[in-house]
């Protein structure tokens, strides 16, 4: 399941997806990649937007940018596009430096935030404007436009203008239009940002269905975690102008590098403490006074006395009401919330230390019927590989 | 809307603004229906004056030239209006910009009689005789600012990804203008040319200095005429251009009413579907 832990599949996506999992172009040493960003740096005036990046994107990947507002996304994605020149460092495409190209002589399209749909031009106008000013005989124009509308599912709207369809439809004919001159790139800036909750889970695998037929490359910038690793290949999580990691949606979910990628992926426990070495992957974490040390495995493990950050997701907590047995970590502590989520219920603990530490159950049972409510002491356990030891 | 009770000190006050306003011209438009010569005395309803303005070259001249000339500098005055504004919106910060949009705006301010005497010694100084064509870039040059000035503020409303978009999809920057931009600001723009035509069908003091002795415009025409004594046939004059303005006016918002109204009902439809 290289495209993460939010896909739902059933037996025939299952093996649809085993295949896909040799699509790894960045484990391998001969592939060429589409884009390269060599020491980027991007200032406006005294602010610095980027600050030497280097990246390297392939062919036929869908790659998402992720960061709060400000962390630079935006303005990476406006220099593929050609809006913004890089200070420092180049961009290549395809091997070749592509600063000095306009936006019009670039063969990547975007699509904007805005869809910045022409509104005095019907869908079809809209979607045959790039192929119009390409070297496409005149002829074959009408071919292309219908073979995207039929892609989008957007045939019955040909003839209407901008403002006479939906939300929804005014998205794909976006998403039509950039595709028409079929760019060796393809961006898409917050794409779904206006559309509402269901819609949008709806729209996020049209987009990979759309994106695996095409064979585009697609680079996608975002704010919303959950749509990242949703559609994309690989993830680049961004903070203030630089990339904290890169990997693939699950490989970030599970494995973060840094407490700033744990805590903006998902739900996340964070406890401080200090680190002493045991045997082998397996550490200590002193974190309380009074408290048993956290066990927990590493792979590099840390010097004696430094200080970490153990993280463990919600789901890995278990929640008991009597000790468990064979579990290597176990606190107890009084339940202080509870969030409800229909499928799943998040209990908010209370530690004697003054920590809160979440835990989430599967609702096995009808709410009426829960084990815990509020108040209950409880026991919560992980295993001594659950969790995380991080030092940054 | 807010659905206010009738009150007596609202109807006054807006019968004595409405008559501030229209009562000098409804009380000329009256009189040119007047039988007799003498303009204040009443004697009867008649058409006669209006037939006898359709005899008059001087007066049918005068209104050719006042075509001509609005045709022509509001014309140019869109066109170099619409230019600036998109330079001043578009180039973003470079220094001495607030200088060189307030010198775009400048000659809303300044005395038309000293905008008219500057112009008239520099058609003298370049040796251009007056006529239809000096009037014409006189015009040019005061109405442009006006231009400018109703383009401007369509422009900084417009959302920059469109043109972003067509750059996109292989436009050249003129190309994105000409293609995208253009057709979405037109409204602002036939508003500007409308606002400069009016501008100079109404000018009398800028183009009684730029005039040449064959080319005289309308106002300059019942201005000298009035000098004389004020003739039924400019009551008759004045009601037709009077006329000619209100038609326009109200036609132009009834368009743009039913224009705005049915892209509402096309967005609902949307939504609906």
């Amino acid at each position: 399941m290289w495209r993460g832990v939010f896909v739902h599949a059933d037996g025939a996506t299952m093996t649809q997806q085993q295949k896909k999992t040799v699509f790894e172009p960045w484990d391998e040493p001969n592939e060429q990649p589409i884009i390269q960003f060599k020491n980027v740096t991007k200032r406006f005036g005294s602010f610095t937007a980027i600050e030497d990046l280097t990246l390297d994107i392939y062919r036929k990947e869908f790659f998402a940018l992720l960061g709060p507002s400000g962390c630079g996304k935006t303005t990476l994605m406006r220099m593929l596009a050609g809006f913004e020149t890089p200070t420092e460092g180049s961009i290549l495409l395809d091997n070749k430096d592509i600063a000095a190209v306009p936006p019009n002589k670039r063969a990547v399209n975007m699509m904007f935030q805005s869809y910045a749909l022409f509104p005095h031009l019907t869908v079809f106008e809209n979607i045959a404007f790039g192929l119009r000013r390409s070297n496409m005989p005149k002829a074959d124009i009408p071919g292309r436009v219908e073979e995207m509308l039929r892609l989008t599912q957007l045939m019955p709207f040909a003839k209407r203008k901008p403002h006479q369809i939906s939300g929804g439809q005014r998205q794909r004919v976006a998403l039509a239009r950039s595709l028409a001159k079929a760019p060796k790139l393809l961006l898409l800036d917050e794409p779904l940002g206006a559309l509402d909750k269901k819609l949008r889970n709806d729209t996020q695998f049209e987009l990979m269905d759309i994106q695996e037929k095409t064979g585009t490359t697609f680079v996608i910038v975002t704010h919303d975690q959950e749509e990242a690793m949703t559609v994309a290949s690989r993830v680049a999580v961004m903070d203030q102008g630089r990339i904290v990691q890169v990997s693939t949606p699950d490989r970030i979910y599970e494995s973060p590098n840094s407490v700033y990628v744990a805590d903006f992926i998902g739900d996340i426990n964070l406890i401080k403490g200090k680190a002493y070495h045991v045997a082998g992957e397996q550490s200590e974490i002193h974190w309380a006074e009074g408290q048993a040390p956290i066990l927990a495995t590493s792979a590099t493990p840390c010097p004696d006395g430094a200080d970490v950050t153990f993280a463990i997701r919600p789901e890995k907590v278990a929640i008991s009401a009597e000790r468990p047995e064979d579990m290597a970590n176990a606190v107890s502590g009084k339940i202080l919330d509870i969030a409800y989520l229909g499928n799943i219920s998040t209990y908010h603990v209370e530690l004697p230390s003054g920590d809160i530490v979440k835990a989430q159950a599967t609702n096995t049972r009808r709410v009426a019927r829960r084990r815990f409510t509020w108040e209950d002491e409880v026991w919560l356990s992980w295993t001594d590989t659950a969790g995380l030891i991080l030092t940054t | 809307m807010n659905q206010g009770r009738f009150s007596w000190f609202n109807a006054t006050s807006l019968t004595l603004g409405f008559a501030f306003l229209y009562l000098p011209m409804l009380i000329l438009i009256i009189y040119s229906f007047n039988e007799s010569r003498l303009v204040t005395v009443w004697a009867g309803f008649s058409t006669k004056w209006y037939g006898e303005l359709l005899q008059n070259e001087a007066f049918l001249d005068a209104a050719w030239v006042t075509l001509k000339v609005g045709l022509w500098s509001s014309t140019l005055a869109t066109i170099l209006g619409t230019m600036a504004a998109y330079a001043m919106v578009r180039m973003g910060r470079f220094t001495g910009r607030g200088l060189f949009s307030g010198m775009i705006y400048a000659p809303l301010v300044m005395p038309e009689v000293i905008t008219g005497l500057a112009l008239l010694l520099f058609f003298i100084a370049i040796g251009l005789d007056r006529g239809v064509v000096t009037i014409a870039l006189a015009h040019t040059t005061f109405s442009m600012c006006y231009v400018s000035v109703v383009v401007t503020s369509r422009l900084v409303t417009f959302d920059k990804s469109l043109e972003e978009a067509a750059l996109d999809l292989g436009c050249t920057p003129f190309d994105a203008f000409r293609s995208v931009t253009l057709p979405i600001i037109m409204p602002a723009v036939v508003s500007g040319w409308l606002l400069a035509f009016t501008l100079s069908l109404d000018d009398l003091v800028i183009a009684s200095f730029t005039s040449g002795p064959s080319s005289t415009t309308l106002p300059i025409k019942i201005f000298s005429a009035v000098r004389l004594g004020v003739s039924p046939e400019i009551n008759a004059l004045s009601t037709i251009m009077i006329g000619i303005v209100t038609v326009g006016v109200i036609s132009a918002s009834l368009l743009s009413r039913r224009r705005s109204l049915r892209h509402k009902e096309d967005e609902q439809k949307a939504l609906r579907q």
